[in-house]
């Protein structure tokens, strides 16, 4: 297993603390079977790897830090979002220890911005998106406080305990199915994803993968789903699992 | 954020999305910071198929880097020009936004960017 990044720097009361769904996509990430896939995916032109939701910046920092064993060459950039400033703050701080510690295959970070999901990109400019996105049921979306003004870095030095409520929900809610957000993401895919793009999303049981993995192959013919890896079945289901998605063009020719 | 960056983002308002005027964001009040990274020749022929050139030339020209060629090199002739290489490396690599603003020049909106991060979120009317 490659190391995980550093993250004791990263402030929990405000940012996602990695936890099971987090290292369930390093595993997938890593795992022999999709190295084959991303080494084959990406041949030569430098990728562009963006995660959705950085959080601490765990996954695009691994991805980053590991890129030559990922992808095999480590001609590979990589970026983030994250709607939560402490977010982006800590994911530069994270990518740049990692990168620190992993001097012989490292990638190069261009940066993360401050972002709702994937607005920030030009279409069709991402080669490879990784989400794990706020994916719990809940009854409604996470509402921003009247007074927020922890979106603005400057002002931000100390949010208020409303603001650190909002952030945390910000992180795990996803409103009806724990789909609201990812359903939005879904959607962005065929506007998003370059012609030879793939992304790699995080799914738990009560957001119906089944539906979501038929719905985005009804995208068109070239569409494809797989289930890359899962925590493993509990009563009958698998909890959580990371879902990969692509086009194969040759096949539909 | 890397230079870089700034050819892979656009306005993130949706109606701006099919506007030409969208891309590049225009780089305003930019204040630069300097890393010393090793230049890898690699990486630039690499990253040079994935580069929209026009909209490269126009940031470079904007942030008052020197005039990159009309045409893009082929990576032949990148891999013999070792001073477009140290150009390119410079410009896309080594330097980074730390505060100043991207502007689109479709709707004018202005996405500040502080300590590196630059800020796409919108305002509600705006979503
Ligand atoms: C479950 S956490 C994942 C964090 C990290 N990627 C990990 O795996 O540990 C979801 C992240 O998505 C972010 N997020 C939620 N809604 C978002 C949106 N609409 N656009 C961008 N980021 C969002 C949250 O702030 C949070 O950091």
């Amino acid at each position: 297993m490659l190391p995980t990044p550093d993250t004791s720097h990263v402030p929990y009361e405000r940012v996602y603390e990695p936890a099971e769904d987090s290292y369930l996509l390093l595993d997938t990430l890593s795992s022999e079977t999709e190295k084959t896939f991303l080494h084959e995916a990406f041949p030569d032109a430098a990728p562009l790897v963006v995660e959705v939701g950085t959080g601490s910046g765990v996954v695009i920092s691994f991805v980053h830090a590991h890129a030559k064993t990922i992808f095999g060459s480590s001609q590979v950039l990589t970026a983030g979002v994250d709607m939560n400033a402490f977010a982006c703050r800590a994911t530069v701080a994270t990518a740049a220890k990692a990168q620190l510690d992993n001097p012989d295959s490292y990638g190069m970070y261009l940066g993360s911005c401050m972002g709702d999901l994937t607005a920030p990109w030009r279409d069709g400019a991402i080669d490879v998106l990784i989400f794990n996105p706020p994916y719990v049921p809940t009854p409604e979306m996470p509402a921003r406080p009247e007074a927020f003004t922890a979106d603005d870095l400057a002002d931000a030095a100390k949010p208020s305990f409303d603001d650190d409520s909002y952030l945390l929900a910000l992180s795990y809610a996803g409103g009806r199915d724990g789909m609201e957000t990812t359903d939005r993401l879904v959607e962005s895919l065929p506007r998003i994803l370059s012609r030879r793009g793939c992304a790699y999303l995080l799914l738990c049981a009560q957001n119906k993968p089944d539906e979501v993995r038929r719905r985005i192959e009804g995208f068109g013919p070239e569409w494809r789903t797989l289930m890359a890896r899962s925590s493993g079945k509990q009563a009958g289901w698998e909890k959580l699992q990371v879902v990969r998605i692509w086009r194969d063009f040759a096949a539909v020719e | 954020m890397k230079i870089l960056s700034i050819n892979f983002l656009s306005c993130a308002i949706k109606a701006c999305k099919s506007s030409s005027d969208s891309f590049p964001l225009h780089a305003k009040d930019a204040e630069l910071v300097q890393d010393e990274i090793e230049l890898n020749p690699d990486m630039i022929i690499n990253v040079l198929p994935r580069l929209d050139w026009a909209a490269l030339r126009t940031t470079s020209s904007e942030l008052g880097f020197p005039q990159l060629p009309e045409q893009p090199p082929t990576p032949f002739e990148l891999k013999a020009d070792e001073t477009l290489l140290k150009d390119l490396h410079h410009l896309l690599l080594e330097t980074q936004i730390s505060e100043g603003k991207l502007v689109c020049g479709n709707c004018g909106h202005e996405y500040a960017i502080k300590e590196g991060i630059a800020n796409f979120l919108l305002p509600s009317h705006l979503v």
